[in-house]
């Protein structure tokens, strides 16, 4: 059977060039990037290389990059560090209902601790309204957190206009551009943003690693204290091969990011294409001028997801809904929620295709119509 | 409709519980060349205050097990459906002073309704369970027998499935003993191989009964009373006794131990007597309602055959008189004990099971025991 991965904001391939250079790492580079001697050296030169890619990426400085294990780690970092460090000057945070959890999870923890989080809402495209930000800024508000664009619908943000409205506030400005990286432009200078967190395995480099963007005189605080790796802002030995082979995946997608972005534009148009044609009854969640270009969330009328996922993998679609619960039954997605409230048929019937490495135009079509197959079977 | 397709063209769902019985389900059943899915079922949300719930490791272990076996698993969330049809059911039963059996209607409701709707939607031909019980063509139809383990017979929680709902259904270790279960999955090397059974209701667990209800219900502490009217102490609320209980009632003195045989719901008393034997605990018949069958075909309006009142109870001959609206008068040949409103009533005949319904009234000699319920 052939099976079709329409999974890649989930996860992503690595990249055949990026394999080549870590196995490459993996036998020539084992040196630790500390040692004063030659291994050592020949280590801490492909690691600085590696971060001026990824600096160069974003607009930013070399010395403005953290890297850490994955972009967890970097929103962790970043809200923690700052809430941290800041506290004498407020315990206000700001940020959006519809954050990955990385984000959330972190607020909820602070709340817990004592500070006062604002959770802004969502209208039904996924978007925030640059007023709620307005309102919702307090004196004491030491950060806000925004995401650049959903990994569920994909809706990007006004972030560039935020970071505008902050500029004449004290409030650090951090936002989580893991799903966009790769695919959006992003310049940190544009953004007006203080701290952006990645990760490496969406845009087919390696699981493992990611960085935080720190722009110079943030105030952060360290979560990992031990030797002074990364300018003592994140101890521990650095990852060389997986950093080396995060660089090489960005180099590809910054020089595809055009190409790349036409494409899954063509995909999405096709694969909506497929579906008007056997005349299925669904609705695109999200914002049509506002997203990100690889994200497709489709409401469909009268199914159910947990049977619908599982009729799509046994005919080897690869797609997802929500976030998956602990006990591996589905949960309504809270960014679903946020949009729609608590009781739509939005919760339980939609599904997530998401478009990457390798997929090609035959791959979309035989896609959509092995689901328009699954729907006219089941929806009821 | 006896099977003549290669099972690798037939395609059965197992019901995974993370327990050794499912485990040993799907082995076989994979190993006899089926196109097996193992599915997980959340019925109940046991989160606790630190994100724990003990559906996660049921599940991991479901994982664990599939992974072994080489099928598929997936999981499915019945949470509301398990809510407003079981636990409900369960809830307004107890408050109108029964014990009910919770298993009995999530059987019928949940994972031979809900659960086998999905599995259908799933392309299946068959759902399994790891149910100790068998099920036989029989004269154009699926009948339902005891497991060869009389010990786990398990045909009493599943009394209430219809024709329509046994002809979907497989029983893989229903012809094996318990003990065996086990050895095939030590043999196996299954990760489930030396997991405990749960006991209990499922959503209660290893919790405290008590506790765990008094979380739903509001409990009245009344007076425990002889049937002539001699106060013997205080009860917790009517709702935590079943008839014929000895435990917990913390009446000491000489004599025989007591026991549970009545509630007075009005007036919020229990009434307890002495002796296991006591003559109040005794009934020679019984009305049912909601009595189901296994078979589609007419039945006769009065019959013999054997019943069940309670889970691991020997079986007792009983006529049986079928009446109007899925009612039935089951009369006893010799007095039982301990007949609980609320239970499930079960039929046989020889090793099949014929049905059941639920336990409405009580009486002795014709006169209906009132303080029972």
């Amino acid at each position: 059977m052939e099976t079709i991965y329409l999974d890649h904001a989930a996860t992503s391939p690595m990249h055949p060039e990026v394999i080549e250079a870590m196995s490459k790492a993996f036998g020539q580079t084992f040196g630790n990037p500390s040692s004063i001697h030659t291994a050592g050296r020949q280590a801490r030169k492909v690691l600085d290389d590696a971060r001026s890619i990824l600096a160069r990426s974003i607009g930013a400085k070399d010395t403005e990059i953290i890297i850490t294990s994955g972009g967890t780690e970097a929103d962790n970092t970043a809200i923690f560090g700052v809430a941290n460090v800041l506290q004498a000057k407020g315990k206000h945070i700001i940020t959006t209902q519809i954050e990955h959890h990385a984000v959330l999870h972190a607020c909820e923890k602070l709340e817990k601790e004592g500070y006062d989080v604002t959770y802004l809402p969502v209208d039904e495209s996924g978007r925030i309204s640059i007023e709620s930000v307005k309102k919702a800024l307090r004196d004491d508000t030491i950060l806000v957190t925004i995401m650049y664009g959903n990994n569920e619908v994909g809706t990007v943000q006004p972030i560039a206009e935020i970071g505008e409205i902050l500029k004449d506030h004290q409030a650090i400005f951090h936002t989580d551009a893991v799903q966009a990286y790769g695919l959006e432009k992003l310049n940190v200078e544009e953004l007006h943003v203080d701290l952006l967190s990645v990760s490496s395995h969406k845009l087919n480099g390696p699981k493992g690693v990611g960085f935080l963007y720190q722009r110079t005189g943030t105030p952060l605080s360290a979560t990992f204290l031990g030797g002074s790796q990364e300018k003592k802002r994140r101890a521990g030995t650095e990852n060389v091969p997986a950093t080396i082979g995060f660089a090489k995946a960005v180099e590809i997608a910054q020089s595809e990011m055009e190409t790349k972005r036409a494409q899954y534009e063509q995909f999405r148009s096709l694969f909506l294409q497929v579906l008007d044609s056997e005349k299925i009854d669904y609705k695109v969640n999200g914002n049509v001028e506002h997203s990100l270009p690889h994200v497709l969330n489709i409401s469909f009328k009268g199914m159910e997801v947990e049977s619908f996922l599982v009729n799509l993998d046994m005919s080897g679609i690869y797609a997802s809904s929500g976030s998956a619960c602990t006990a591996g039954s589905i949960d309504p997605s809270h960014v679903l929620v946020a949009m729609f409230g608590n009781d739509r048929e939005e919760l339980r019937n939609s599904i997530r295709f998401s478009f990457g490495l390798g997929i090609t135009e035959e791959m979309i079509k035989v896609a959509a119509e092995h689901t328009a197959k699954i729907v006219k079977r089941l929806a009821n | 409709m006896v099977e003549t397709r290669d099972p690798s063209q037939i395609r059965v769902v197992v019901g995974m519980s993370g327990g050794v019985d499912s485990s040993v389900a799907a082995y076989l059943l994979k190993k006899q060349g089926y196109d097996v899915i193992g599915i997980f079922m959340k019925n109940w949300d046991d989160t606790d205050e630190f994100g724990v719930c003990t559906a996660t490791e049921d599940y991991d272990d479901v994982i664990k097990v599939c992974n072994q076996i080489g099928i598929p698993y997936y999981a499915v969330n019945f949470e509301k459906q398990y809510w407003d049809k079981v636990f409900t059911y369960f809830l307004e039963e107890y408050k109108a002073g029964r014990t009910p059996n919770p298993d009995v209607m999530c059987n019928k409701e949940i994972k031979f309704k809900a659960f086998l709707d999905h599995a259908m939607k799933l392309g299946a031909d068959y759902l399994a369970t790891g149910h100790y019980a068998r099920v036989e063509e029989r004269d154009g139809e699926v009948a339902m027998l005891r497991g060869i383990d009389n010990n786990k017979d398990q045909t009493y929680f599943l009394n209430q499935l219809s024709q329509e709902q046994l002809k979907h259904v497989m029983f893989p270790i229903g012809d094996i003993a318990k003990p065996e279960v086990r050895k095939i999955a030590e043999e196996a090397g299954l990760a489930t191989a030396k997991k405990k059974d749960s006991t209990g209701i499922c959503f209660i667990g290893e919790r405290n009964f008590k506790e765990f209800l008094s979380q739903y219900l509001p409990a009245q502490p009344g007076k425990m009373e002889t049937f002539d009217g001699r106060v013997m102490g205080t009860h917790d609320g009517l709702m935590y006794y079943t008839i014929g209980q000895r435990h917990g009632l913390g009446i000491g003195g000489d004599g025989d131990p007591w026991f549970v045989v009545g509630k007075n719901l009005e007036r919020n008393v229990l009434y307890v007597e002495q002796g296991f034997h006591h003559d109040a605990l005794y009934s020679t018949s019984l009305k049912a309602v909601k009595m189901g069958f296994t078979s589609n075909k007419a039945k006769a309006s009065k019959f013999s055959c054997t019943a069940k009142f309670r889970y691991r109870q020997e079986d007792t001959p009983v006529e049986v008189e079928l009446l109007e609206d899925g009612t039935a008068h089951i009369t006893f040949e010799q007095p039982v004990r301990a007949i609980t409103p609320g239970q499930a009533v079960v039929l046989y005949d020889g090793e099949e099971c014929l049905g059941g319904g639920t336990i409405d009234e009580v009486f002795k000699n014709s006169e209906k025991l009132t303080y029972v319920g």
